[in-house]
């Protein structure tokens, strides 16, 4: 009623009322300044010759709208601003604690100074190297600023390389101070910054002050962790606090944050505290820039149109300033633009020993930003290679002039060192040392950008010519997820890249909200890619509780259109063929090749039907392509399949459909920080479980498997990678709904990340993670469709839990609750693992009948089906 | 029979201890011992660096992308009311002497001078009836003289001593140029007792994968000789009371530790090995060889053949060697 008030009013219909204008901002959490206030004021002051309002109804502020052209123009000069706040920016990463520390500070200021104090913090959305902005105010009334900070006084950067992408100067007030941390001293850093970004601090005439706060914090033992020392340099150099006493308050926050992780740790921050003013310089700012290079191009030039007008600004921190036209009308962006981010995170990456690998594949396997590739090739391609690039002879037969590289993409990698751990391959000569070691990245990093030019220009391997039934063979195909932002060393990504791997070409992927949907769509790029054929996966996130829902609809609607394809083909036989379109109709598509056998089928229809000018062929060119089987997945942690979507999970298990479900199972809510769910085991501590889960886990398997028809498997790559592999590739060929359950190492565990997945095999060592298949198509022969895959247990289950703090941390504060749960735990865990075993002992004909849903398509009724045999 | 002994003060029913292992972290093993027949469990070493090592890693794992992401402040869950510290030692501590009849001796290896201080005190207040300074320290130092590493073991006892009150005991290493000259300054320095000797956990390799192995080696019989031989010649001439380790199996290992002069015989090996109810056994054959020697006490017989009770006394000293030599060659 309101809004159709607001229209009679807006329209002018009733003169004798006041007239309403309408208009949109903060879109999308879009920034609402009081300029923009001020513009929409002065819009509403316009008048018309008659001196009526001539205010534009329905404008736009905040948003550059060049299609609809409702935008009004707003002053950036305009500010509202007190001389007695002080604005403070902080561009931080995650990691370095800029955030914690900054949050302090608030409090400091707040509680301990008696002034006001606002803080705010804009965080990008990666799992890892996220970078955080803070923005603060403090002042001696109470703020009234639900906007960022535009002019401030004092702006720091806490992370050099920043600088080489950003504008963090934008914000700087006239006259205002600027703190780096910076490897580069007083007298050497001039040198070292971009052309515009000497120019911001000449024009604006900004105090400049650095502190090498990295090498400060490393000294005294807090690794990355730099915050105490930059909030530090704030205090003294900002002087919103007298020296001595802002000192005090730091050091009794520091005590206040981490007295119960022991004194220790507060020692180190007081060092750094104690360390920080000796080491932090002015710089004299020369009168004049002297630079030659500024920033360097954000994305290549050869990129894509979309990402070097669209991403490439999103990626410098200036998305606010795309004018709609440049954005998707229906929302799609394009995928594979993960590629172009190049993040360089870590500081220590793999380095490939040739004279050692054994070409096992098993560290592309595990690696979970897809960032190790394998390609083999003719050695007379080598006559173009770098000097820098590694080569070794394929050590396979039948390959005698065929030569093996294993590629790392070092700027797109995290650091996380599961390659290093899952690599067979010693030194026979040289103790430690493997066929992959962690190296500083710095001194390889022109060397591996030149041999991956070169690398990029080897052909992909042929998949016709890949025996991708096991794990060596599983490197040469090209993933179609690649360089996400998921944390250094996630457990989840290693399988999402494996289904890209082989099925990532025809597939469609439905995925729940959660880290999977995070760093699934990392606006703005997407690590979902595409094949040098142009084919990748389809992926979207609906919601959290409706994802099984979504999916299936993807199979129901990808049905429809292979009907409504197949009754079109069947009424064009005369004219396209009927040899051509019998064999597309009666085409098996369960193996690899015979999916390349109907793409071949499909593309000669292709060619015949664009020769055809009719409505038919025409609307059968626009459903042509389901003629080649999808392969739909649905894919989500534990909190959505255990919990919130698990009705509809329910409801798509009893469908039997053929969709295929994978669950990264962390047993937490990982993306909202460590919640429990219904997968989380007992005896672990999780947010809402704090004292310990008194209850096991939901055996997911087991319900899934009383259905009868469902295919079912346990897995853990990090135990068993060629079970892993056999398990995705039963379920994508089984002809009616799979289920994988998938172990998934999180920090949200507690553990060193890079033994993630040993982590895994002792999980299944320990008789926690059995591995395990039910594979209705055994039923159907007679066979017992329940195999337990991993054998007994070899140690008790305290040996794998006791190694991440979810599990010991309780036993450091109630040990005698911990001990009573650890008994109970290895209890449920020694039972379900003998039932499981009963399960496999048991004569096929004790299990539900498997039954396929009637009616199913003709492609699943191949005598090639059984690719599981 | 009596069995009784004294030890760093400590009045035991018999010289049989539980020496230091993983499992006595567990008060119900703890139990099992002490109806076996123990008279005396020391609990597995309280290690300062441990403590720092645990802190650090659980700073750095609780820490990891945190103040990262709106969604959360932190992603690994911490149990609440959790503080890094040596609260679970101490809750042994407390747990194992409520529980037990028996002294509960605690063991401590520090790092730092305020490590020793703080944890000696802090397990004194849990309820240690005594406590043993594991001084683990290698000199790999190549600069650090002997002079300096003895005044290192020096200081720390000196310090200790000052801070509690309840008995101390010295394990000790035998690679001292001195050892009786050092028995000696660690008494003087305020220890209670000495317990010999600390076996230094060595290295191997394995051949396969050029590593080095860290594996715990159990302690056998032949090895009772250099704890033997200096016990001998420690026994009465040093007030400390003496603790035998290393090597015990049999009866035969406590007998011989007892006749040069042990006031007690500890062992883990053996109970790491064969269970807590070995304990019984040993006890039983200490027994029955006391009995038919027609001892009636371990008393009677202790020292029987230490240096200062032995006729020939330089038979512990190099006319033992020359002999020893000797009988090799023949």
């Amino acid at each position: 009623m309101v809004t159709t008030l607001a229209e009679a009013l807006g329209r002018g219909t009733r003169s004798s009322l006041p007239r309403v204008v309408g208009g949109r901002y903060g879109i999308a959490s879009k920034n609402f300044t009081p300029a923009m206030v001020k513009a929409a004021f002065d819009e509403l002051a316009k008048t018309d010759g008659d001196g009526r309002c001539a205010a534009r109804a329905g404008f736009t502020l905040g948003i550059d709208d060049d299609v609809s052209h409702t935008s009004l123009t707003v002053d950036p000069t305009f500010s509202i601003e007190r001389a007695d706040v002080t604005r403070a920016v902080f561009y931080g990463l995650g990691a370095d604690g800029t955030v914690g520390a900054n949050k302090n500070t608030v409090q400091i200021i707040a509680e301990d100074a008696g002034l006001c104090a606002q803080g705010y913090f804009v965080y990008d959305s990666h799992k890892s190297g996220a970078q955080t902005v803070s923005h603060l105010r403090f002042g001696p009334d109470p703020i009234k600023a639900p906007y960022l900070i535009a002019d401030a006084g004092f702006v720091a950067c806490h992370q050099f390389g920043f600088l080489a992408r950003q504008d963090v100067l934008n914000v700087a007030a006239h006259g205002g101070v600027f703190l780096l941390n910076s490897p580069y001293g007083p007298d050497d850093v001039w040198d070292q910054l971009p052309r515009s970004l000497q120019s911001e601090i000449v024009a604006k005439r900004l105090r400049f002050f650095v502190i090498d706060a990295s090498k400060v914090a490393r000294d005294v033992g807090l690794g990355a962790r730099t915050n105490t020392v930059l909030q530090t340099c704030f205090f003294a150099i900002s002087g919103v606090l007298r020296r001595a006493a802002a000192i005090a308050h730091i050091k009794a926050a520091i005590r206040k944050s981490y007295g119960r992780k022991g004194d220790a740790v507060v020692a180190k921050n007081f060092a750094a505290v104690d360390g920080t003013l000796e080491r932090l310089f002015e710089v004299a700012v020369p009168a004049a820039v002297t630079a030659r290079r500024d920033r360097p191009a954000v994305v290549p030039a050869t990129a894509p149109d979309f990402v070097r007008r669209v991403t490439a600004p999103m990626l410098a921190g200036r998305g606010d300033d795309l004018p709609v036209s440049l954005i998707p009308a229906d929302g799609t962006f394009p995928s594979g633009t993960s590629a172009y981010e190049k993040r360089n995170i870590a500081a220590e990456v793999p380095e490939w020993r040739e004279d050692l690998c054994i070409q096992c594949g098993q560290c592309s396997f595990v690696c979970p930003h897809s960032v190790i590739r394998s390609r083999y090739y003719h050695e007379d391609r080598l006559a173009a290679a770098p000097a820098s690039f590694k080569s070794a002879p394929v050590n396979a037969r039948g390959y005698p002039d065929a030569r093996f590289t294993l590629q790392f993409y070092v700027e797109d990698c995290t650091g996380c060192g599961l390659c290093v751990e899952a690599c067979p391959a010693v030194s026979p000569r040289e103790p430690g040392v493997r066929a992959i070691n962690m190296a500083a990245k710095e001194p390889l990093l022109a060397g591996e950008r030149s041999n991956l030019a070169f690398f990029e220009t080897l052909p992909v391997n042929d998949r016709a010519r890949v025996d991708f039934a096991n794990v060596r063979g599983v490197q040469f195909l090209e993933p179609l997820f690649e360089f996400s932002g998921a944390c250094a060393g996630c457990g989840e990504t290693p399988y999402l890249k494996l289904l890209s791997q082989l099925f990532g070409d025809r597939a469609q992927i439905a995925n729940a909200t959660g880290c999977s949907s995070i760093y699934g769509a990392n606006l703005p790029v997407t690590p979902w890619t595409k094949d040098r054929e142009g084919r990748g996966p389809a992926w979207s996130n609906s919601l959290f509780e409706d994802n099984a829902e979504f999916g299936l609809g993807f199979r129901l609607a990808a049905d429809q259109h292979l009907e409504l394809a197949r009754t079109l083909l069947r009424g064009l036989a005369p004219v396209v063929g009927s040899e051509l379109v019998e064999r597309i109709l009666a085409a098996p598509q369960i193996h690899e090749s015979e999916i390349r056998a109907q793409r071949i089928r499909v593309a000669e229809l292709k060619t015949r039907l664009l020769n055809e000018d009719s409505e038919t062929a025409r609307a059968l060119l626009s459903v042509v392509d389901h003629l080649v089987r999808r392969s739909i997945w649905i894919v989500g942690g534990d909190g959505w399949a255990y919990d919130i979507g698990y009705g509809g999970l329910d409801h798509v298990l009893a469908s039997g459909r053929d969709v295929n479900v994978l669950v990264l199972d962390t047993e937490v809510y990982s993306n909202t920080g460590g919640q429990a769910s219904k997968a989380t085991p007992l005896g672990a501590v999780a947010k809402f479980a704090s004292a310990g889960k008194r209850v096991a886990r939901k055996d997911l398997a087991l319900q899934a498997i009383a259905y009868g028809n469902v295919y079912v498997a346990q897995v853990a790559m990090g135990a068993n990678p060629q079970h892993t592999l056999d398990a995705f590739r039963e379920a994508e060929a089984y002809p009616g709904t799979s289920l994988i359950l998938a172990y998934s190492q999180c920090i949200a565990h507690g553990i060193d990340m890079r033994f993630g997945m040993k982590q895994q095999d002792l999980a299944v060592a320990s008789g926690y993670w059995p591995l395990l298949r039910y594979d209705p198509a055994m039923r159907s022969i007679g066979e017992n469709p329940f195999r337990l895959d991993s054998p007994r247990p070899t140690i008790p289950f305290k040996d794998y839990a006791y190694n991440e703090i979810r599990y010991s941390a309780l036993a450091g504060v109630r040990p005698e609750e911990a001990a009573t749960l650890l008994v109970r735990a290895q209890a449920a865990v020694t039972e379900k693992y003998r039932q499981y075993e009963d399960l496999a002992a048991l004569d096929g004909s004790r299990f539900q009948p498997g039954v396929h849903r009637l009616g199913e398509p003709a492609y699943l009724k191949s005598s090639a089906r059984i690719a599981w045999t | 029979m009596d069995l009784t002994t004294r030890y760093m003060g400590l009045d035991l029913e018999n010289p049989l201890v539980a020496s230091a292992s993983p499992l006595n972290a567990d008060v119900e093993y703890l139990r099992r011992l002490e109806d076996a027949g123990a008279a005396a469990v020391v609990l597995p070493s309280l290690f300062e660096e441990q403590i720092e090592a645990e802190a650090a890693r659980y700073d750095h794992l609780t820490s990891v992308s945190a103040e990262s992401a709106p969604e959360a402040r932190s992603y690994c869950a911490e149990p609440a009311g959790y503080s890094v510290g040596p609260h679970a030692y101490l809750d042994l501590v407390r747990r194992a002497s409520t529980a037990l009849d028996i002294p509960v001796i605690a063991s401590l290896n520090g790092t730092t001078d305020e490590g020793w201080l703080s944890y000696a005190s802090a397990i004194e207040a849990a309820g240690a009836k005594g406590l043993e300074l594991n001084v683990y320290f290698i000199p790999a130092d190549l600069s650090l003289s002997g002079a300096e590493v003895e005044q290192r073991y020096l200081d720390i006892v000196r310090r200790v001593r000052a801070t509690v009150s309840i008995p101390i005991a010295v394990k000790l290493n035998p690679y001292f140029s001195a050892v009786g000259n050092m028995a000696r300054a660690l008494e003087g320095a305020g220890a209670d007792a000495l317990v010999l000797f600390n076996r230094f956990y060595q290295p191997d390799i394995d051949l396969g994968r050029l590593e080095l192995l860290l594996d715990l080696q159990l302690s056998h019989p032949n090895e009772i000789r250099l704890p033997l031989l200096w016990i001998g010649l420690l026994s009465g001439r040093v007030q400390a009371s003496l603790a035998a380790t290393t090597g015990v199996t049999t009866a035969d290992e406590v007998i011989k530790y007892l006749l040069v002069g042990a006031d007690v015989v500890m062992t883990t090996s053996a109970l790491l090995r064969h269970g807590a109810t070995h304990m019984t056994l040993l006890l039983r054959d200490l027994e029955a060889w006391l009995s038919a020697r027609q001892f009636s006490s371990v008393r009677q017989m202790r020292g029987l053949m230490s240096r200062q009770r032995l006729p020939e006394a330089p038979a512990f000293e190099r006319a033992n060697y020359i002999k020893i030599v000797q009988s090799y060659h023949r």
